[in-house]
């Protein structure tokens, strides 16, 4: 709460949504500042489920001997207003930044957490630049990124028999690399692509134009390198074009909650890759259990479920290492992650690669039908799965310099 | 009421009264305290807060030359604040370009954009202007996502403060404070030295009533298109400046809502005020802050200080000030 | 790659005549919009910045409605453009009302304010995800034409917004409101004097102009997603077209929508990286050659 107080009399920003603390202890304090999108697009995919999944895992983490903190604030999708709030924060004695979503906002903090040697802990974004070419011995990049998307789908769906493509692609450097990224495993898996229309982002809310064309092309899936509402309004007129009838829909970068905005009724038949579901397994219902009251009623999707994986783990770092020394040097601390195998409800075991990705394994899953769904949230078949170690980018082809060849 | 189209003059613009360099007694005293409080700032505020404040604060009074002293109202004003940053960011990482030079190139760039979308601009007057330089600047948004130069979502990262002509290193937070803080300085004398020029006296005669202006044989179209350049080139500085202090330029600054926001910071602080763009852009900055708790009524209140001070208070803070010690500001 | 030039450069007739449709229902909305703008610039002499915050209460209201009280998209036709319309006329006496002798420029920067409040007010509320619409059965399905399906619902919408326009133009131009209106357009005051009620007529306009946003609204809320950002990427282009067309005539701004969106859809189908563009530039080249746009008077 202190800590709290100063940041605001500093004039700067560093507010907190939930300030939040536990125990009294003697070995110090942990400061854990959720810096997410409370405000714009994918507020429903992070945002408020994030900051109570990181408030989970400290609070499951609490009576170690030290005590926790947790707040929470909005960056509102601003690289500055991020970068704003995160050098404060860690001017201020934060010892790590959890969630950022929004790739460029996520670079930003990437940046300084380096600079000022705490920790990083990302779930939301979704570029592999953060373990590749703009690695960090402070960033832990936890839930996926743009190439275990384009894998999990591309590969997965070829293996079932979805050999030929069409493209609908956003017209700037994600959509771009979703498309690129997936066609090399696509091809490496035997199918090819016979076409593909980049249509101009932001700026498109009309499909139809470029699901005709995809019609046309007579392949046998419908890739959408896109994201969020653009991946809605593509797969509402692919329905509403009987495209469904002759085509697989596979969207490559899709979270439930979208699925609950959609409905079934559209959402049906539907591919995605996540690496979380709540009804995965029995340590998957459980977590659920125990936070779905909390969570608007619902299940926590994969994002906010990455942020309890991800703090929690780092807790058991620094209880391992000592908070003082842990507070001290958050090159440690994620070093100590990365030595320390991972567990929990959501993930179940796991390891911290050098370059700083977290590896496990990744669902593709099939929307269920109208008629499977059993409930509210029932929302995913398993279609195939893809091993950790297989999932994601191998550590020699990211480019990260934290890698010994 | 509703046959009168003519977009008339917003803002009314009290006596003139000259003192030392164009200001007035109150105006001389506000700089004064103005540079005091540049001077000791950073001793009790947050440098980085600051920096930001100010480049914000001389993007709005850029943006103010226009509507306040021309009644243009630009709608689009992200485009060269937004250029600015990207242009200046590319050349200082890319090409290793003292920050100095990296945004004069900046600024450069955003007065040739300007000078373009105000040649087309200009044909039209009043709200229609504001929708064209809004449709123009969400082009300019529109290729920043696509360019390769500007890394898409993810921005132009990790730009280099760099040494300025070379020697001085500003990486350290003061350091760069005072550049920063001398670059305000030099742009806000700048434009009062323009509004108090001769040309500055022709701007507020077509203001007033632009068929007069005309008629003396004044281009008006000439007058406003330089106005248009040379407040979009500001802008542009206001933005390249801003890409070093926080070493990213991103798809934010250029995207219409930070247009929204500018005209906000003006009308806040009073339309043709001197003084007033910086109190407004004081007043959002912190705010945005502040509330960054708030989430998503951020947007609402935003929103909500719109109507509050079109409704009530048209002077803005600086305005209403003035307007009660009956000075100038 | 190959596949993908095949595709630009030698595209089949029917597929074209196809294209060439579905351009003209993203026309429908850009004619329904500026149509609203255009009414309520005619009277009023501001430009309704709140207009594409309307356009999503209109989807939105027809969410409510069939969630919370379970009516349908067919009264949510009548209903949502009556309950949207009415908030206007709310807007418009408590506040724009307040601005008429001002600087029109006022009225544009008090909508806006209204359209941030109402956008973040609706983001609060459901979030930023969407709701999901469905067709409505009557209208669901689609005609095989041969060379492309035709959904029943898109059709729909093309010729109910057709109707809607010319209904709105025959009110204004052939009957005795209509009159009254362009009289108070040319001359306020002197209508006033005949002993019509002025201030009321430019509420009602208002009133009018959203609710025809808020129509626009529920035709779009079963094709596309119901979020609180959808009315604002189209406004924009929207200014566009009501610069293009100028705001003169009202059957110059349906003319207009419609146009652009057919060219709209060309574009999309032999280079769609710049279809996002393509209005912006005839804005541009408009402006350059006729200031006062295709039907505007200068």
């Amino acid at each position: 709460m202190d800590m709290h107080r100063r940041s605001l009399l500093a004039a700067g920003s560093a507010a907190a949504v939930a300030p939040f603390s536990r125990a009294r202890a003697q070995g110090g304090t942990i400061r854990l500042g959720v810096l997410t999108d409370m405000s714009g697009p994918y507020r429903d995919s992070t945002g408020p489920a994030s900051l109570l999944m990181t408030q989970v895992a400290a609070e499951e983490f609490a009576n170690r001997g030290f005590t926790i903190e947790v707040v929470g604030a909005d960056h509102q999708n601003k690289p500055d207003v991020g970068a704003n709030i995160a050098r404060q924060w860690y001017d201020q004695g934060m010892d790590a930044i959890v969630d950022v979503p929004t790739s460029s906002v996520a670079l930003a903090i990437n940046q300084i957490a380096r600079e000022k040697n705490k920790v990083f802990l990302n779930s939301g974004a979704a570029t592999s630049d953060l373990t590749g070419p703009q690695c960090s011995p402070n960033t832990v990049h936890w839930t996926y990124d743009t190439y275990m998307l384009a894998k999990g789908t591309g590969n997965a769906i070829v293996q079932t028999g979805g050999d030929s493509w069409y493209f609908i692609t956003a017209d700037y450097a994600f959509g771009h690399a979703l498309q690129r990224d997936t066609t090399r495993f696509i091809e490496a898996a035997g199918g090819r692509v016979v076409g593909a229309a980049r249509y101009p982002f932001p700026a498109t809310t009309d499909f139809s134009a470029f699901v005709v064309q995809a019609q046309a092309s007579r392949a046998k899936v419908l890739g959408m390198a896109n994201a969020s509402g653009d991946t809605l309004n593509t797969i509402k007129a692919a329905r509403e074009f009987g495209l469904h009838r002759s085509m697989k829909l596979a969207a490559l970068l899709m979270s439930s909650t979208d699925i609950h905005g959609l409905g079934l009724e559209a959402g049906q038949g539907l591919l995605l890759t996540e690496a979380f579901y709540w009804d995965l397994n029995d340590r998957t219902r459980a977590l659920t259990q125990r936070v779905r009251a909390r969570n608007q009623d619902r299940p926590p999707s994969q994002v906010p479920a990455g942020c309890y994986g991800a703090t929690l783990h780092y807790l058991k770092a620094v209880a391992d290492l000592g908070v003082a020394a842990a507070k001290a040097d958050g090159r440690a601390t994620v070093a100590r992650m990365k030595a320390m195998p991972t567990d929990d409800d959501a993930f179940g075991p796991g390891r911290i690669r050098e370059d700083g990705r977290k590896i496990h394994p990744v669902y593709l899953f099939e929307v269920k039908t109208p008629a499977e769904s059993r409930g509210p949230w029932d929302y995913y078949k398993i279609a195939a799965t893809t091993p950790a170690e297989e999932a994601f980018r191998p550590l020699a082809e990211g480019g990260c310099s934290l890698v010994r060849s | 009421m509703a046959s009168e189209t003519t977009a008339g003059p917003m803002p009314a613009t009290m006596g003139e009264a000259r003192g030392f360099l164009g200001y007035s007694r109150a105006q001389l005293v506000a700089l004064v305290i103005l540079v005091a409080a540049l001077i000791v700032g950073p001793y009790f505020l947050y440098p980085v807060f600051l920096m930001k404040l100010l480049c914000f604060a001389l993007f709005a009074s850029a943006f103010n030359l226009l509507i306040g002293y021309v009644g243009l109202l630009s709608f689009g004003h992200a485009a060269y604040f937004g250029m600015g940053g990207y242009i200046a960011g590319y050349t200082a990482k890319a090409y290793g370009f003292t920050p100095e030079v990296a945004v004069i190139a900046g600024a450069a760039v955003a007065g040739i954009q300007g000078w373009i979308f105000g040649w087309i601009a200009i044909r039209r007057q009043g709200i229609y202007f504001a929708m064209i330089t809004l449709a123009l600047a969400q082009m300019v948004y529109f290729f920043c996502v696509q360019a390769p130069f500007t890394g898409g979502e993810d921005g132009i990262q990790a730009i280099p403060r760099g040494r300025l002509f070379g020697l001085i290193d500003l990486g350290p937070d003061m350091s760069m404070y005072w550049f920063v803080a001398a670059v305000f300085l030099a742009g806000f004398v700048m434009i009062h030295r323009v509004i108090h020029s001769p040309y500055g006296q022709v701007l507020k005669a077509i203001r007033e009533n632009e068929p007069r202006a005309t008629s003396l044989g004044y281009r008006t179209d000439d007058y406003k298109l330089v106005a248009f350049i040379l407040s979009a080139t500001i802008a542009g500085v206001a933005g390249g400046v801003k890409s070093l202090v926080f070493g990213i330029a991103t798809l934010t600054d250029v995207h219409w809502a930070m247009s929204g926001e500018v005209v906000l910071m003006t009308l806040v602080g009073g339309l043709g005020t001197v003084f007033g763009p910086m109190v407004g852009a004081a007043v959002i900055v912190t705010m945005q802050n502040y509330l960054a708790e708030m989430g998503a009524w951020v947007t609402v209140i935003q929103g909500g200080i719109f109507v509050a001070v079109v409704l009530a208070f048209r002077r803005g803070l600086v305005g209403e000030i003035a307007h009660l010690l009956k000075v100038k500001l | 790659m190959l596949e993908f030039l095949e595709t630009i450069t030698g595209v089949p007739t029917p597929l074209l005549f196809g294209q060439i449709l579905l351009g003209l229902i993203n026309g429908a909305f850009y004619a329904m919009l500026s149509l609203g703008l255009a009414v309520i610039f005619g009277l009023l002499n501001i430009i309704n910045f709140t207009h594409g915050a309307q356009f999503m209460m209109g989807a939105f209201v027809a969410w409510m409605l069939l969630t919370w009280l379970g009516l349908g998209y067919w009264w949510a036709l009548i209903l949502a453009p009556l309950i949207v319309g009415a908030t206007g006329v709310v807007i418009e006496r408590l506040m724009i009302s307040r601005l008429y002798k001002l600087d029109h420029l006022y009225g544009l920067l008090l909508t806006f304010g209204i359209g941030l409040m109402i956008e973040g007010f609706f983001r609060n509320q459901y979030g930023s995800s969407g709701l999901p619409y469905r067709i409505p059965a009557e209208l669901s399905g689609a005609w095989d034409l041969g060379f492309m399906f035709m959904p029943v619902y898109r059709g729909w919408v093309v010729v109910f917004s057709l109707v809607v326009c010319l209904a709105t133009w025959l009110v204004i131009e052939k009957t005795r409101l209509g009159a009254y209106l362009r009289a108070a357009t040319e001359n306020a005051a002197l209508v006033q004097a005949f002993g019509v009620n002025v201030p009321r007529m430019i509420t009602l306009t208002y009133g009018a102009g959203v609710a025809l946003a808020a129509l626009a609204g529920v035709l779009a809320a079963p094709i596309y997603s119901v979020n609180p950002q959808m009315g604002t990427n189209l406004i924009i282009v929207v200014f566009a077209v009501v610069v293009i067309g100028g705001m003169g005539s009202i059957l110059g701004s349906v003319l207009t929508g419609f146009g652009l969106g057919v060219i709209e859809g060309l574009t999309k189908v032999y280079w769609p990286e710049a279809s996002a563009t393509v209005i912006f530039v005839i804005m541009a080249i408009v402006l350059l050659t006729r200031p006062a746009g295709l039907f505007g008077r200068a």
